[in-house]
């Protein structure tokens, strides 16, 4: 029963977002709706696979019933459920808080393109994760892609822009891994990961082979904006809708990272990463470098979500530092695979809370923020726990990320790393930290109050569907923090480092 | 040795942790609000008052809050555990910051309510908070604990820092953040270096052995991470790492009081004295040369920092720099790595506290009931509030270390530490001897003065002045108390010897002396 499962997450996920066009033909409304309900269903069918992963081990399913390496091949293992988890999570999250944010920010006759769209991405994001053939991978992506630089394009204006330029880089990263499909199979004459697997040891040496992995990097770090592959990304985040920003930021980049390392663990081996191309330590260091510079851009801006995308560049660089520290320790991989759960969570609610700002004050620019606290007390609690998270406070998730990635850095003794990591939180106190004291302290006179309790919050602050999703992310980045560190994500460990050594799942 | 776990611990870090979020929710019943710090501080003070006993039988109240992923080859379960152990030490700290918190919360009643500050609500809740970290971090179990509590202990105190929200106040909140994050960053290295060398984080007894054992082949490592380390606790505001505490006086006057002269300072130091004692251990110390370095910085934080202080004409400030060269007292205690000095270092902890808080909380009355800073101004104030400036002498007093205030006991064990340094490790020691007196000389000559001006000198407006009073008894009343206890601690320790009234002194005196013995003979130094 089970077994069929992944295939339901995508299948349902594609029929609803045809269902939501016809839907919507009849009834705009009901688009959001459908859409919620569809993902609550696929996020409780992703739970039934991550529980079963967990317990029993891998889920092999053979499309159409045609054997792996001729047919497509849906393998999910503990990384990628775990990933879908995280995936619907945030998609359900975002869904409900689109309701009235699309409602406010877009005209009426794009909800329904919308809704479809959205659903589409879902499903692409969904496919990727599951899929466990190279060529499929690429159809998913393609999918992911272009809905979602449609749905960066609906906010209309410089968004086009913004989008146009996405296409045209998305495009070159899809061609890039596209290239690379192809010459694994002129040299194998197989699309199938696990058999890509077996099959590309003795190839190795081979320039093809070597190219083809460079290929893969290449193409998915323009996909997940690792600098300085990034050009597209500020302007995409920036001006898509705010539930755009915070779905694309917090899920689809790491769907890409997922797939990197994907294509690094269950296709290539890390011995081949380490020993043929010598590629892990260029990704330490690019990601060294990505980590610093997007945070010092990310000081340098003033639009509140422009500055949110710099630093998602920044925590981009955070992940596949933990994967370029894999091949010698376990502690990277594990902090890379913990911090697509805690940025997708930081970030998803910092990006949700700016489209709060957004649509309670219109507030764009870090400037004007001054006394947002007393106009917004629960959005602003929400957006300074979220930034105490990506200064890394304990016990907050930003913290349980750091202490696995220096963990890991410092076992190496590579204490550059360690260095870059610490140097960061401090950057990520500036910039933070500047709009902390902006939203709480920064208004001019003291006002003092006579009953000496606090001002009157705004009865009405946000409409709740609005409200709710800032707040269990928010209390998610405190409580995934505090789960990182206690030994609950012990079931991770095991199957994470098998995959790691390459043990066929 | 498997002690049965005890969760008094956590009910103790549950009292302020508690009582922080239903501040925030009666934040419009302004008695109620108070009330629940009231009420958490005295059954947290109770809870921790309640372990003594345990403590000084020779225990540790051990409490596992959970383990983590990581292993550690000295827990019983093979893993690294986050919780608390209590041992005399870390209780002498824990009795020190609660006992105050109560009499301070009182204070701070008095002291808002007076100056009919705003925002009371977040200052109680951050107030919390921060009670929360400090007492987090002085019953930790390990490194990484402490970690996690400090860094709790630096976030909560900066909404207090800026309370005022004037410019000066939020450049003031910026550098406090500045200096204290980067320090957290600094511990945080060190943590892992030693989790990574060792294996372990635990607080040992005598260092852990593991890492003596590294001594012959790791010298330059073990050095880098003992100085990361002391960079890590900046808290302590040793020099030349120190102007973020004389900036910080800006915040309220009980902030101060509490904080920047118990709670965040102290947690500075009580981590340095566990890095020498439970993580290097005193031959390790002393094998790296390291107490002769950490001494030599403390030596000369002693004499710069009371240099600065008089030149200081505002009283926070003057008794900010005050603070910071006592705390070198303590860090040179533990420097010396003999007996007295740690032990030295161990009672001016709680001692210091208790002086210092009531030279700060003085200052805030003087603040709330004539609006006067500068010790310029003060001239016949003694006259008008009597009692508080009574009060501020005997503080005054305890830190030149003049009996019967208890400041001498613990200047008396220092230079004794001093003495047996010399003796033991090295005749240059004898120089820290000379340091400690010509500190303390130089506290007489900014501390004195003050109470002459304030006692005698002839005010140049004698009407302005007979209209100041003593402030609410709620201000009034725990800098009594204090300055009270400054005395009692001494007295205790004369008449400890007496057999019949001894129990009830060590009551009273919160067993302190007791506890600081069995702390230090847990340590297994020399003589």
């Amino acid at each position: 029963m089970i077994e069929q499962f992944p295939v339901l997450v995508v299948a349902v996920s594609l029929i609803s977002a045809y269902t939501i066009l016809l839907a919507g033909w009849l009834n705009r409304k009901s688009c959001c709706f459908i859409s919620i309900a569809t993902v609550a269903l696929q996020l409780i069918l992703a739970s039934f696979i991550l529980y079963h992963v967990l317990t029993h081990g891998t889920i092999h399913y053979p499309l159409g019933g045609w054997a792996p390496p001729w047919g497509i091949e849906y393998v999910v293992d503990a990384l990628n459920a775990y990933v879908l988890f995280i995936l619907l999570f945030a998609s359900l999250l975002v869904a409900i808080y689109s309701w009235r944010s699309v409602e406010k920010e877009l005209p009426a006759k794009k909800t329904v393109s919308f809704y479809v769209l959205f659903q589409l991405l879902i499903t692409g994001l969904c496919g990727i994760t599951v899929t466990g053939d190279m060529f499929n991978l690429y159809v998913f992506l393609e999918i992911s892609s272009l809905a979602a630089y449609a749905l960066i394009a609906t906010a209309g204006g410089r968004a086009l822009k913004a989008s146009y330029n996405y296409v045209i880089m998305g495009s070159i990263g899809a061609c890039f891994y596209l290239l690379g499909v192809g010459f694994l199979y002129a040299v194998t004459g197989s699309l199938n990961m696990g058999d890509l697997m077996l099959l590309l040891p003795p190839l190795y040496g081979n320039r093809v082979v070597q190219a083809a992995f460079v290929f893969f990097v290449i193409g998915m770090s323009i996909k997940m904006a690792l600098f300085p592959l990034h050009l597209w990304q500020p302007d995409a985040y920036t001006y898509a809708p705010s539930a755009v920003s915070a779905f694309i930021a917090a899920t689809m980049s790491h769907i890409s990272v997922y797939a990197l390392i994907r294509v690094i663990l269950s296709v290539f081996t890390l011995d081949f990463v380490m020993s043929y191309v010598g590629m892990d330590v260029a990704i330490c260091w690019v990601a060294a470098i990505g980590i610093i510079a997007g945070s010092v851009l990310a000081i340098a801006q003033t639009n509140f979500k422009r500055m949110l995308a710099y630093s998602s560049i920044s925590q981009i660089g955070y992940i596949m530092l933990g994967v370029g520290l894999a091949p010698t320790s376990i502690w990277g991989f594990f902090g890379a695979v913990a911090h697509i759960l805690n940025h997708t969570i930081m970030k998803a609610c910092l990006f949700l809370v700016a489209g709060a700002f957004i649509y309670k004050a219109g507030l764009h620019d870090i400037r004007d923020f001054r006394g947002l606290g007393r106009r917004m007390p629960y959005t602003s609690a929400a957006f300074t726990i979220a930034a105490l998270a990506m200064i890394g406070v304990p016990p907050t998730t930003g913290f349980a990320t750091k202490l696995f990635l220096m963990i890991a850095t410092l076992e190496t003794s590579s204490y550059a790393f360690a260095g870059v990591l610490l140097l960061n939180s401090l950057l990520e106190l500036v910039y933070f930290g500047r709009l902390i004291e902006r939203i709480y302290f920064l208004h001019g006179e003291p006002v003092p109050e006579p009953d000496g309790g606090v001002a009157e919050a705004d009865e009405h602050e946000l409409p709740h569907s609005m409200l709710i999703p800032i707040f269990i992310i928010a209390s998610l980045c405190i409580i995934a923090g505090i789960f990182w560190l206690t030994s609950l994500g012990t079931p991770l460990i095991e199957p994470l480092s098998n995959l790691c050594a390459g043990v066929m799942p | 040795m498997v002690e049965p776990l005890s969760v008094i611990p956590l009910l103790v870090i549950l009292c302020p942790a508690l009582a922080a979020p239903l501040i925030l929710l009666s934040s419009k019943h302004p008695n109620m609000r108070e009330g629940w710090t009231i009420a958490a501080g005295l059954a947290m003070f109770s809870l921790i008052y309640s372990m003594i006993q345990r403590v000084l039988s020779g225990d540790v109240v051990d409490c596992v809050l959970f383990q983590t992923m990581f292993l550690d080859s000295h827990s019983p379960s093979g893993y690294l555990e986050i919780g608390f152990r209590v041992d005399a030490f870390g209780l002498i700290f824990a009795l020190t910051s609660s006992s105050l918190w109560i009499l301070v919360s009182f204070y701070s009643i008095g002291y808002m309510r007076s100056l009919r500050e705003h925002a009371q609500t977040r200052y109680f809740f951050c107030f919390a908070f921060a009670i929360f970290g400090a007492i987090g971090v002085a019953l930790s179990r390990n490194l990484v604990t402490m970690y996690i509590f400090y860094e709790i202990l630096t976030v909560s105190t900066y909404p207090l820092v800026i309370h005022d929200q004037t410019e000066e106040a939020i450049s003031a909140g910026r550098k406090y953040l500045a200096y204290l994050m980067t320090a957290g960053v600094f511990f945080l290295f060190g943590v892992i270096m030693v989790y990574i060398l060792t294996g372990t984080t635990d607080f040992t007894a005598g260092g852990i052995e593991e890492l003596s054992a590294l001594a012959p082949t790791h010298k330059l490592i073990l050095m880098v991470v003992f100085f990361c380390f002391l960079l890590g606790f900046m808290k302590a505001a040793w020099m030349p790492f120190h102007s973020w505490l004389p900036t910080a006086m800006v915040a309220p006057t009980p902030v101060s009081a509490l904080l920047h002269a118990v709670a965040v300072v102290k947690a500075g130091v009580f981590g340095i004295v566990r890095i020498v004692c439970y993580i290097y251990g005193v031959d390790l110390m002393d094998s790296l040369g390291l107490g002769l370095v950490l001494a030599s910085i403390a030596g000369f934080t002693m004499i710069v920092a009371n240099l600065f202080a008089i030149a200081q004409d505002n009283l926070k400030r003057r008794l900010a720099y005050s603070t910071i060269n006592q705390l070198s007292y303590i860090i040179l205690g533990a420097a010396l790595l003999t007996h007295d000095g740690i032990r030295g270092a161990m009672m001016h902890i709680p001692f210091h506290g208790y002086m210092k808080i009531t030279l700060f909380l003085c200052a805030g009355a003087i603040m709330v009931a004539s609006g006067k800073k500068n010790i310029s101004e003060m001239a016949g104030i003694g006259r008008a509030m009597p009692v508080t400036m009574l009060a501020f002498s005997v503080g005054a007093l305890g830190m030149c270390g003049i009996p019967p205030v208890v400041g001498f006991i613990s200047k008396w064990y220092l230079c004794l530490g001093a003495y047996q340094a010399s003796q033991v490790y090295s005749p240059v020691m004898i120089i820290f001897l000379f340091i400690l007196l010509i500190a303390s000389l130089l506290d007489v000559v900014y501390f004195f003065p003050i109470i002459l001006v304030a006692f005698f000198k002839e005010p140049e407006d004698r009407d302005e002045l007979m209209r100041i009073k003593e402030p609410s008894p709620f201000m009034v009343v725990p800098l009594a108390i204090t300055a009270l206890f400054s005395i009692i601690f001494f007295l205790a320790f004369i008449l400890r010897p007496i057999g019949i009234v001894s129990p009830y002194i060590d009551v009273i005196s919160l067993h302190i002396y007791d506890l600081v013995r069995t702390a230090v003979s847990g340590l297994a130094l020399g003589a």
